[in-house]
């Protein structure tokens, strides 16, 4: 007992006197799967390139865990080295406390504001002229892949909108196909409720809902259609849902059980991985949509505030790093996601990249994503009510519409 | 405490110069019980009166966050859920625990082969039990897969699949679980009683299953006590289980006040909302342990 002080003494004045040169910087970041870890095995590879400094890897599966970790470590005052968290409002609070390092200097002195494009990207990061994040890619949601071979055997097209869709999924259905492969977790119904609310409503009414929080276009008849659609949905959907991860979903679609399925721009890595060729075994489609959009979402890189003078060092390579041309082509390379830059040369990029460089270049077909928008207190309700809404039947469009305009109203 | 101080007050001054080591040795206690229990949990009682976001802030609002809380459809599915959980789930572990330990108490030979298997569910984390019914309960994998590949085709059971069941396949899960040391607490309370009670009823002629239940089970009283108190207070925290089997779904049909909680402290950044869910679970404790408290020292103590 007696012995408790002085060594406690003794072990933190050691702590202290850790080695001031080169820093373990600790990464935070929730890419889990097989095509996720190839690429952030560059960015370790990469930094690790760079001097003594040596990356840290904390790989979290699920997005909300990592996150929350993440939060809870710096609220308790270890904070990792750098945290991914998504290009959204998440962090906001974390920059109006004042634990984020500025990097104002590195983004100045090297003019990111320059070259990240679209600037609605880089947002979420600046406050008062100061940097607190550092994007590393775009995603775009607003996809949906078929298998090719299972609308051929069923005798129809594949969809380019809601519309098309609807009218084809009985004859997909009536072939003994699944015609739309959906996960039963809260954030893929919300998924696809934006890819429909975009596709069907265009993007005058998805900024009015989800920046101007007008909740008189929320409980209009072009939000009411969606509601109504996703309703219709139901019925095309398989029994196996309840629960099932997006990957497992997609290989529905891999496999030829289920026609299509609505997923972000990183399930083209599950068909990479199946060894299916885009354009021969499946599709990819922005929307569906009369206009194809891509929505900017994507991962971000924070950089808590620390003790440790080398280790901020080190934050500052690292966020140097991430934006640099030859890094942003291997990483985006490896993931599938798009660059944050032009200067990028994406030549092997397969055929579904291609197409979203190309909806990149058009400055009408980006739209902004709704998380730049909507807190996560907000989102969660959503998700809480299209889950229930989607699971029940029962529930009437009316009752399911009139929550929805409740939580836009109240949202901030 | 209060033993200990009547005794020092009988006792004489000789003896009231020691009493300082149990002080020392229940000081750490007693200030991890006041810090964290009590503190901790007013805190946590103040802040559901704010509009405390990620971080905590004093702007007070009332009871807008029970406003928002009561209007939840997700809380009050939840509020449900605990309750037909909690109800379910204690009821069935008694009866199966019961029923284990009476046959158990029949001197069966390898009986402790027989506990350590009804036990050993109980050895297993709620993730893992969760994990494994939530298999156990897939269409395509589980007990309804295994039951058509012996020919009963139209054979269904699928209740995870659907809202309006998937709150008992939970409770099966559960109760897997935890009948096994409800069966230990039973066997160990069936064992107490003595042998002279059976041979009196046997002369009286009363059968065997009479005597079970009318009684040997009334003088069991407080092994069902102490088990109910168990179960209560993993109903009341269950949250490992409806993460790792059901995630809360299919739709909000198996979310629970604690998932509700930490939903909400956590990932969306909504302390204030999270706590008010939290003192609303705390109300109903306050309400059952406030009485008992009251009954056990307040009243007991004011007694000659």
């Amino acid at each position: 007992m007696k012995y408790t002080i002085p060594l406690a003494a003794a072990l933190s004045a050691a702590l202290w006197q850790l080695p001031a040169q080169a820093a373990d910087l600790e990464v935070i970041h929730w890419w889990t799967s097989g095509g996720e870890q190839a690429a952030v095995s560059v960015l370790a590879r990469e930094f690790d390139q760079l001097g003594a400094d040596k990356w840290k890897d904390s790989a979290i599966a699920q997005g909300e865990n990592a996150r929350a970790v993440a939060y809870q470590r710096i609220f308790g005052g270890t904070p990792p080295g750098a945290a991914q968290f998504n290009t959204s409002r998440q962090f906001e609070e974390l920059i109006n406390a004042g634990l984020l390092q500025d990097l104002s200097s590195v983004a100045d002195k090297e003019q990111w504001a320059s070259f990240i494009r679209p600037p609605a990207i880089f947002g979420p990061c600046q406050k008062d002229g100061k940097v607190y994040c550092v994007p590393v890619n775009l995603h775009s949601e607003q996809w949906i892949w078929v298998n090719r071979k299972v609308y051929q055997q069923a005798g129809v097209t594949e969809p380019t909108t809601w519309q098309d869709f609807l009218e084809s999924a009985p004859k997909i259905k009536a072939a003994g196909f699944i015609p739309l492969a959906q996960g039963g977790q809260p954030w893929q119904e919300f998924l696809l409720f934006r890819d429909m609310l975009l596709g069907m409503a265009g993007k005058d009414v998805w900024y009015q809902v989800w920046r101007d929080k007008n909740a008189d276009v929320a409980g209009g008849s072009a939000v009411r259609k969606v509601f109504e659609t996703m309703g219709e949905l139901r019925q095309y959907t398989d029994q196996g849902m309840a629960g099932r991860n997006w990957n497992d979903t997609t290989n529905l679609v891999i496999t030829g059980k289920a026609a299509a399925q609505v997923m972000g721009d990183w399930a083209r890595g599950e068909f990479v991985l199946a060894g299916k060729q885009p354009g021969e075994d499946y599709d990819c489609i922005p929307g569906p949509s009369p206009e194809p959009y891509l929505t900017t979402n994507g991962d971000v890189f924070i950089f808590p505030k620390q003790k440790d003078p080398a280790v901020t060092q080190a934050q500052f390579k690292l966020a140097s790093m991430l934006v640099d041309a030859r890094v942003q082509t291997l990483f985006n390379n490896a993931k599938g996601s798009l660059p944050i830059r032009d200067d990028v040369d994406m030549s092997l990029a397969d055929a579904c990249i291609k197409k979203g460089l190309a909806l990149l270049k058009r400055p009408d077909a980006i739209v902004q994503g709704y998380a730049l928008f909507i807190t996560p207190d907000t989102r969660g309700q959503i998700e809480d009510l299209l889950t229930e809404y989607w699971s029940t039947p029962d529930m009437t469009v009316d009752a399911a519409q009139q929550r929805f305009v409740e939580i836009i109203g109240d949202a901030d | 405490m209060s033993s200990s101080a009547s005794q020092s007050g009988r006792a004489g001054a000789a003896r009231k110069r020691w009493q300082w080591r149990p002080l020392l040795a229940t000081t750490p206690m007693a200030l991890t019980a006041i810090g964290i229990f009590v503190v901790c949990v007013v805190y946590s009682v103040v802040l559901a009166f704010t509009r405390t976001k990620r971080f905590p802030t004093f702007d007070f609002v009332g009871f807008d966050q029970f406003g928002r809380l009561w209007h939840t459809s997700r809380w009050l599915a939840s509020v449900e859920n605990l309750l037909i959980f909690g109800v379910l789930f204690i009821a069935i572990c008694l009866l199966v625990g019961f029923l284990l330990a009476v046959l158990m108490d029949q001197k069966v030979r390898m009986e402790s082969a027989f506990r350590t298997v009804f036990l050993y569910p109980y050895a297993m984390s709620f993730v893992v039990t969760g994990l494994v019914w939530q298999w156990m309960l897939e269409p395509s994998l589980g007990i309804q897969n295994e039951v058509r590949s012996w020919g009963w085709s139209s054979f269904s059971f699928a209740p995870l699949t659907d809202p309006d069941f998937a709150i008992y396949g939970v409770i099966i899960a559960a109760a897997w679980q935890s009948s096994g040391l409800i069966m230990a607490l039973m066997l160990a309370g069936l064992r107490g009683i003595d042998s002279d009670i059976w041979k009196a009823a046997r002369v009286d002629g009363i059968p065997t299953w009479q005597t079970y239940l009318f009684i040997v089970l009334p003088m069991m009283r407080p092994v069902v006590v102490t088990s109910v108190v168990l179960l209560g207070a993993s109903v009341v925290k269950v949250y490992d289980l409806i993460v790792a089997q059901t995630g809360g779904g299919p739709g909000i049909s198996t979310e629970v006040p604690a998932k509700f909680v930490i939903d909400y402290i956590t990932e969306r950044g909504n302390a204030g909302q999270g706590m008010a869910a939290a003192t609303m679970m705390l109300l109903p404790i306050l309400l059952l342990v406030g009485p008992w408290v009251y009954n056990e020292y307040v009243r007991r103590g004011a007694r000659p």
